[in-house]
């Protein structure tokens, strides 16, 4: 039995694949290092991201998958949830061992779950887009934050980066701890250094420009003036925007007085 | 900003939400100027209202004064309502201050017929122009089309907007002439058919010219009411066919009549024919992405869309010869055609069983909907159903079986329907 550990990044998971097929030792488990228990049986095998064999086993499965393949492996990295390094590893493995390609072979279980996995990465990576709500500052950014279900923020930075190219913006993960800043040229990640609390990144209301609260009120009567009571229905409504998501929504907070 | 700007959108969006498109997808507008906004591949509904429509452009009308008295509508001269009207800068502030924040793909704006058609129209395309040149702004632009414009206001509204519309509303022209006595057929068709033309030349200077000006890159759409007129679904959907085909519309949109008048010249209803609607977008769906010709899905001798089941469904079971399907080696075409599957899992079936011989077990899991389809196909030559049900037979057992599941809203509004049949 072979447990590897890994620091957590994309790169160390590819590294764990180069190392596996190096000692030709199938994992068992695949854990990040602050999160794993140590095994009392089998063998447990610390892994340093390594860029170059990371980079070797990247340009191995370029060989083989199609682009789309291959953001869908990233999406699933980015998805977080229980044993998404273990079907990364099955999904490398399979596509290594096979001379045709696997694409689509989804009676593969772990082909399956990496089209599933990217398939809800890809649906709350469209949803942030849609309901990341920008507050302008008393220093002209406009910010926002998110708790996202899943690690997307380095996938919907492109969509911002294009669309807002003419402001400064910042979005910030809370869950994660970690944001994305646009200075007018080009976006970067970054890390709020003050002492972890509750709280932080959110935006406290003397911060927030005065035409803020204008604009705000507005959009909360265009989208109570654009529905139509005769067509009330509850359920498709709820259907779309789930409950979860009504924190980020200011026509879904209570009515600002003029 | 003032309370006044506050009653306007009151007023203007109130106006404006019985058009039902939403579309923002389409354009093909990148942000290549460092402005804002970049309007490339899909659009992104940013919020739901509470009806369960999506919300992605702000849609307002620029004002509801208007010269013509159309039976169907809010904004109609006789109507005693409050009126107003934005200015161009108004209009240009909110679209600005609202996409910045990530509320709205852009702007639909369309507007009453004041003063004239070409002086209506002139204003709307200000408000475009000056969106695009001094604002740099790349977001969605749709645009009305006013029914009586002129050629050259139309080509220029097409240089700003990425989707023009111009609204049929009532499916055949006695009953525009009866409901909408200042339209006719004729002044709706032809700044149609002047922006198909358009859109074709466009595209030939494009293949010649990369600079050449793109015009509405998203195409056009049209709406058609449903509901306020006596027109049968095989009306409605076979010039919604002859529309696609001669007109090469993007879309046409259906809008459940709403009871905003009680004008003399409608019918009474008390509730929007929400169902109905429902099922005019499915066949409309059949039509375009299914490769359903519209004599497949009505005929002469069933000019109506079963209100009970979807219209594939329907088809399907008139049409038992075709079936059962074994989904192992049917075309995908014909794997479209099994009630109960999308596109999506078509798509996904042919691709699988290139590896291995589904089953329905591998069905299941990549989560294709069986409650449907079993009746309808086969894996491996297998059926999850014993016996040969007739039509009849199949139907009650989707609608009242095991696993049926029917909104309160279909069981009211059937219900309806039974009390008055």
């Amino acid at each position: 039995m072979h447990f590897y550990t890994y620091d957590g990044s994309f790169e160390g998971l590819l590294t764990v694949v180069f190392e596996a097929y190096e000692r030709k030792a199938w994992p068992t488990a695949i854990e990040q290092e602050q999160l794993a228990q140590p095994g009392i049986f089998g063998t447990t095998i610390a892994v340093t991201a390594d860029e170059e064999k990371a980079g070797r086993v990247w340009k191995g499965l370029q060989k083989r998958l199609s682009a789309s393949a291959l953001k869908e492996l990233y999406y699933t990295y980015l998805w977080e949830q229980p044993g998404f390094e273990q079907t990364i590893f099955s999904y490398i493995k399979l596509a290594f061992d096979n001379s045709e390609s696997i694409e689509g072979n989804y009676t593969a279980p772990c082909v399956l779950q990496v089209q599933q996995a990217a398939k809800q990465l890809h649906r709350e990576k469209h949803r942030m887009e849609a309901f990341v709500r920008f507050q302008k500052t008393t220093e002209e950014l406009y910010y926002a934050h998110i708790e996202p279900d899943f690690n997307v923020l380095p996938v919907i930075i492109s969509h911002f980066t294009k669309r807002y190219a003419d402001q400064l913006w910042a979005i910030y993960d809370t869950r994660r701890r970690y944001g994305a800043y646009y200075d007018l040229h080009t976006t970067t990640f970054i890390t709020l250094d003050a002492a972890p609390r509750k709280g932080i990144g959110v935006l406290p209301e003397s911060a927030v420009m005065e035409e803020e609260h204008t604009y705000k009120q507005l959009w909360q009567v265009y989208f109570d003036h654009v529905n139509i009571p005769e067509r009330k229905n509850p359920k498709l409504h709820l259907r779309h925007i789930p409950k979860r998501y009504w924190k980020y929504l200011s026509e879904k907070q209570p009515r600002m007085q003029a | 900003m003032d309370s006044r700007i506050t009653e306007k959108l009151k007023i203007l969006a109130d106006a404006a939400k019985y058009d039902v498109s939403c579309s923002s997808s389409g354009g093909k507008r990148k942000n290549e100027n460092k402005g804002l906004g970049n309007a490339e591949g899909m659009g992104i509904c940013h919020s739901y209202t509470e009806d369960g429509r999506c919300v992605s452009l702000l849609k307002i009308l620029l004002t509801n004064h208007c010269i013509f008295d159309c039976a169907y509508c809010v904004t109609r001269k006789s109507n005693d309502i409050k009126r107003a009207a934005f200015t161009v800068q108004e209009v240009v502030d909110l679209t600005i201050n609202f996409y910045r924040r990530n509320y709205i793909e852009g702007l639909f704006l369309s507007s009453g017929i004041f003063s004239n058609a070409d002086y209506t129209m002139e204003r709307l395309v200000r408000i475009a122009k000056k969106l695009r040149q001094e604002h740099k702004f790349n977001g969605y632009i749709h645009l009305k089309t006013i029914p009586g414009a002129s050629e050259e206001l139309i080509k220029e509204a097409g240089l700003y907007a990425d989707r023009l519309s111009v609204n049929i509303e009532l499916p055949s022209e006695n009953s525009l002439k009866k409901l909408a006595p200042e339209k006719s057929y004729s002044e709706i068709l032809l700044p149609m058919d002047n922006i198909k033309q358009q859109l074709m030349q466009a595209k030939e200077e494009k293949k010649l010219f990369k600079s050449a000006p793109t015009f509405a890159p998203a195409g056009q759409s049209t709406q058609l009411i449903v509901g306020a007129s006596a027109e049968n679904d095989q009306q409605i959907l076979l010039l919604s066919d002859q529309l696609y085909k001669d007109y090469s519309l993007k879309r046409v949109y259906y809008s459940g009549y709403v009871p905003v008048s009680a004008d003399n010249r409608l019918p009474i209803i008390t509730e929007p024919p929400i169902i109905r609607e429902n099922r005019i977008y499915q066949a409309d769906w059949l039509m375009r992405f299914y490769g359903f010709d519209v004599k497949e899905i009505l005929d002469d001798s069933n000019p109506h869309l079963d209100l009970d089941i979807d219209p594939k469904l329907s088809w399907a079971l008139r049409n038992r010869h075709a079936f059962p399907v074994e989904l192992n080696t049917a075309d995908y075409e014909m794997i479209l055609r099994v009630p109960g599957i999308g596109v999506k899992s078509a798509k996904k079936i042919v691709s699988a069983r290139r590896f291995a011989a589904l089953t329905f077990e591998h069905l299941r899991q990549m989560g294709v909907v069986l409650k449907r389809a079993k009746y309808f196909i086969t894996c491996n030559h297998k059926s999850l159903q014993p016996y040969d049900f007739d039509s009849q037979r199949i139907r009650n057992k989707i609608l009242f079986g095991d696993g049926a599941v029917r909104s309160p809203l279909l069981t009211q509004q059937l219900d309806l329907f039974r009390q008055v049949g």
